[in-house]
């Protein structure tokens, strides 16, 4: 069993304790004498505070409390920034915890009110006074950079928050050339803002003693171990009296990672109280106030030769950050972004440039794919473009430029070592699998009844499993980026695993068992993983860029197989052998040749913890630790068809099907990573089709809860089929990458260009995110007049 | 002002003096302990809150305690028997048609709902039932699959 349980779609151990609804999330905490904390937030997106009068709401029944910014100086520090982008001229906004003369956005949190229950705390919010004096405000990227633009921040001109280039070859000369003997590409690609709306909204129970000057935090976070660092860093509690703990966490994708000053407002309040507080957000507040993603505008042409080979890549990228720099936020659509431009091709030449602008919008962070998507979607869309150019079937061209299959290193003009791929390949299979050829000649026979088929592809590589830490500080992450893993067997050979990394989600109790069953043959079900508590597990730096089990999923299987080392030598030394002369196979040891004789895992595990007979100079107990950081990153790909059907009569989208092709190395756990698979194309579907966050002119946000933002929902997703290759990576332990992302970085693309080619014989050239019937509708009526 | 409200939560009589504006889901949190009842919206939109009032589905967010005095509720603590797990229970675990899980006790006690009226849907009718729960880990599809599975082990029952 023990050999087979690596590749096995085992049940997930996760799941008893969520199906039956005894799995504890923040929310669901209750301490005694706990209070509740609730927020006001500004209802202006950009004014100056002239007054705030708080002696009503201090007086209201239940009421124990009420800050101002007034009252944290000194207390709380600014909000952190902990991705320092090097020469990129990064110019960090001053973010207080709660805002005392101007407010920049319409969450920023101006008073907290703390309260018996939180219904007397939100009944206090209107007893608050405040006097605003309204500032002109601006939402758009591109806006808030242009000349004469309201200013955010007194001593940041222009809202330029960074400028940030890559650059690799000579891309004018490369266009100059084009210009003259090949074919530009010119396209403006708006990759609107994005709520991520993970189901269970953000949170905080902050418990501070006074006696001991320690705090513990539950917080509805994807990385506690930076949390602790950054409460430290802002609340002034030293990190060894400071415990934070990510109880059952409800999803992330990435709005969970940075610090917010909530979070710390509801320490704040324990400390002055002397009481347990709690503060969960509403879904309204989520939207308000948690991280968004995306929102770039970006100016992008292609270099080509005019039998279809890229020559160059240009772009020019404005890319909201909200307010202020959220904890990772400069990272993303530069580091993340940019190194990724070239994706799965060859591209001898390319130059980017990233403007990170302040809007008066909620702070922009990492939101699933992070960068990639935003990468993936401008080439993909290009490339489509340029077949439509040269009359070409999309798949020609991407075949045209691929990197030829490698599977140990290959450098890319962005100065990325790729690890391993066979883009073509994936291509091939993913067209062959589909039937690409025949609804090719479907889409031939010409609309039936008004309705245009549209097929898109999206072939994409991405960067996971992040990342070295030699890499991290280069590129100006203020954390490491390695893992560990603490290994531990009990006399009777059970085990318990203790991890930094911190799932919320994604099935890595069950994998990582998965990991250490393979590795030293005990049952997976004697195996129990230990998560998302600082006080109980070494440091790690989280879960986020794909990186748990391809980094601490390397982690474990090292520490695993320090264990089995140990192992061998004891086994050796009972069985009064050589250590040279032993073998080992599915968790049993014995001398060559006498497999009869063997010594199992768990006969070791107990002569180990007894320690009546070891060998000179061993250590009783059977343990070991691991901190991996890994020698590079590792870079999953595949390729993705979308089918489309698209009513012309009423603008209508219509997905008929969806194929993933993806290949994350070797599958631990093969239904887990199908699962990933799903959420995460059904994600990047979202944007193509439905989802986007919209501003009004005055900054307020018109998608303000779930029924102005539009979420993928049952009824409109055909089935996802699923498919994969298995690729190595050749410096991983265990050869996997990462699956958490590929889904969303690949699929907005993959819809985009089905949608944009069913309408293509309508002679529609451009559509923004999302596809709604209205915008579609309103793109046939104007190709039809013009 | 408060009302006396008694509410029969998997069995057990829960009495308590509300408001009138507690809402249901808050009772069944706050005051019956039960917190497997997720709460992910304020505008009635995502289903977390999902439970059975007298057998049949509704969102207990939108309904006010006071309006369930005297009725019997069903929430995903008391779906199973304690023993023994609803079959939609196994086959959301079978399925793996949960990833965080926050969204799961909602969408079980929904799909109870789609299959108390329809005992055999067909894949259309599986996301057109469930259309009213949102979940953003799983893109729906394991979900289907797993109300469908259980649909075919309670035929069999
Ligand atoms: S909590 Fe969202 S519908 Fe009830
Ligand atoms: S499993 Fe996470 S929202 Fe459905």
């Amino acid at each position: 069993m023990s050999s087979r349980i690596f590749g096995s779609g085992i049940r997930r151990r996760e799941d008893p304790r969520l199906i039956t609804g005894s799995a504890t999330y923040t929310h669901d905490i209750v301490l005694p004498g706990m209070v509740h904390a609730v927020m006001l937030r500004s209802s202006h997106a950009h004014a100056r505070i002239t007054r705030i009068d708080t002696e009503q709401a201090k007086a209201a029944p239940g009421v124990l409390a009420v800050y101002t910014g007034a009252d944290i100086e000194g207390a709380l520090q600014p909000m952190p920034c902990a991705w320092l982008l090097p020469d990129s001229d990064l110019k960090i906004a001053a973010y207080p915890c709660i805002a005392s003369d101007v407010v920049r956005y319409t969450g920023d949190i101006v008073a907290v009110v703390v309260a018996e229950q939180p219904s007397q705390g939100y009944d206090a919010l209107d007893l608050i006074e405040v006097d605003y004096e309204p500032l002109p405000s601006v939402t758009d990227p591109e806006a808030a950079a242009a000349d004469g633009a309201p200013q955010l921040h007194a001593d940041i001109e222009g809202n330029q928050a960074f400028h940030w280039t890559v650059a690799g070859g000579d891309a004018d000369a490369a266009f100059a050339e084009a210009e003259a003997s090949g074919v530009v590409i010119k396209e403006r690609i708006l990759q609107q803002r994005l709520i991520p709306n993970a189901m269970e909204p953000r949170g905080a129970v902050a418990q501070y003693s006074r006696a001991t000057g320690e705090l513990t935090l539950w917080n509805t976070t994807q990385n506690p171990h930076i949390l602790r660092f950054l409460c430290s860093v802002v609340t002034g509690i030293p990190e060894d009296k400071l415990r934070v703990i990510a109880p059952e966490v409800g999803g992330g994708f990435g709005s969970k990672i940075a610090a917010y000053p909530a979070d710390f407002v509801t320490v704040f309040c324990s400390k002055q109280l002397g009481r347990p507080v709690k503060w969960i957000e509403t879904r309204s507040e989520n939207y308000q106030a948690t991280t968004h993603g995306r929102d770039h505008v970006q100016d992008v042409e292609l270099a080509a030769t005019k039998d279809g080979k890229i020559t160059g890549l240009r772009c020019t990228v404005h890319a909201g950050m909200g307010a202020y720099l959220s904890t990772a936020a400069p990272g993303i659509p530069t580091i993340l972004h940019g190194l990724m431009l070239s994706g799965c091709y060859t591209i001898p030449a390319l130059k980017e440039d990233v403007y990170g602008v302040y809007t008066n919008g909620v702070p922009v962070e990492a939101y699933r794919g992070a960068g990639r998507p935003e990468a993936t979607f401008m080439l993909e869309r290009l490339i489509d473009m340029l077949a439509g150019e040269l009359g070409m079937d999309p798949a020609d061209v991407r075949r045209r430029n691929f990197i030829p299959k490698f599977d140990d290193g290959h450098k890319v003009i962005t100065t990325l070592n790729y690890d391993s791929g066979d883009y073509p390949g994936a291509l091939d299979k993913l067209l062959e699998h589909t039937g690409y050829a025949g609804l090719r000649a479907q889409q031939a026979a010409g609309p039936v009844n008004g309705k245009y088929l549209g097929l898109g592809l999206s072939s994409y590589v991405e960067i996971c499993g992040l990342g070295p830490s030699q890499v991290a500080g280069a590129i100006g992450f203020q954390g490491g980026l390695w893992e560990s893993a603490i290994v531990r067997f009990h006399p009777t050979g059970k085990v318990h695993v203790f991890i930094g990394a911190s799932p919320h989600g994604q099935g890595e109790e069950t994998t990582f068992a998965q990991i250490v069953a393979s590795e030293i043959g005990v049952s997976s079900d004697d195996v129990k993983i230990f998560h998302g508590d600082t006080d109980a597990t070494p440091m790690g730096w989280g879960t986020y860029g794909s990186r748990t089990t391809a980094v601490g999923g390397a982690a474990l299987a090292v520490a695993v197989r320090k264990i089995r080392d140990k192992a061998k030598v004891l086994a050796a030394h009972l069985l009064e052998a050589s250590v040279d002369d032993m073998e080992y196979e599915d968790g049993k040891f014995f001398v060559k040749g006498s497999p009869d004789k063997a010594k199992t895992i768990q006969d070791i595990a107990l002569m180990a913890n007894v320690a009546w007979d070891l060998p000179e100079g061993m250590e009783a107990g059977l343990e070991a630790s691991t901190f991996y950081d890994p020698p590079n990153f590792v870079f999953p790909y595949g390729a993705h068809l979308a089918v489309v059907e698209v009513d012309t009569a009423t603008g209508d989208v219509e997905l008929k099907g969806y194929t993933a092709l993806d290949d994350c190395g070797p599958q631990i756990n093969p239904t887990i990573v199908e699962g990933q698979v799903h959420g995460g194309v059904v994600q990047g579907i979202g944007q193509a089709l439905w989802e986007g966050a919209a501003y009004d002119d005055s900054g307020q946000l018109v998608t303000g809860s779930m029924l102005d933002y539009a979420l993928p929902r049952a009824d409109r997703l055909p089935p996802i089929d699923v498919i994969s290759t298995v690729t190595r990576s050749p410096h991983h332990p265990l050869g996997v990458k990462g699956i958490g992302e590929a889904g969303t970085i690949a699929s907005t693309a993959a819809v985009y260009n089905a949608v944009m080619d069913a309408l293509k014989p309508l002679g529609v050239k451009r559509v923004d995110m999302p596809f709604t019937p209205e915008r579609v509708w309103r793109a046939i009526q104007d190709a039809k007049g013009a | 002002m408060k009302v006396p409200v008694s509410i029969t939560i998997n069995g057990r009589v829960c009495e308590h003096e509300v408001e009138p504006r507690t809402l249901l889901v808050h009772f069944i949190r706050d005051l019956a302990g039960l917190t497997g009842t997720k709460v992910g919206c304020d505008t009635s939109q995502c289903g977390s809150c999902t439970v059975l009032i007298d057998g049949v589905s509704a969102k207990s967010c939108t309904t006010l305690a006071a309006q369930a005095d005297g009725a019997g509720i069903t929430t995903i603590e008391g779906l199973g028997d304690g023993e023994q797990l609803h079959p939609l229970q196994e086959s959301f675990w079978n399925k793996h048609g949960l990833q965080c899980g926050f969204c799961t006790p909602g969408m079980i006690l929904a799909s109870h709902e789609l299959l108390r009226t329809n005992a055999s849907p067909s894949e259309a009718e599986i996301r057109h039932g469930l259309e009213g729960n949102l979940c953003r880990c799983t893109g729906y599809e394991n979900i289907v699959r797993a109300v469908r599975d259980a649909a075919g082990a309670m035929a069999q029952e």
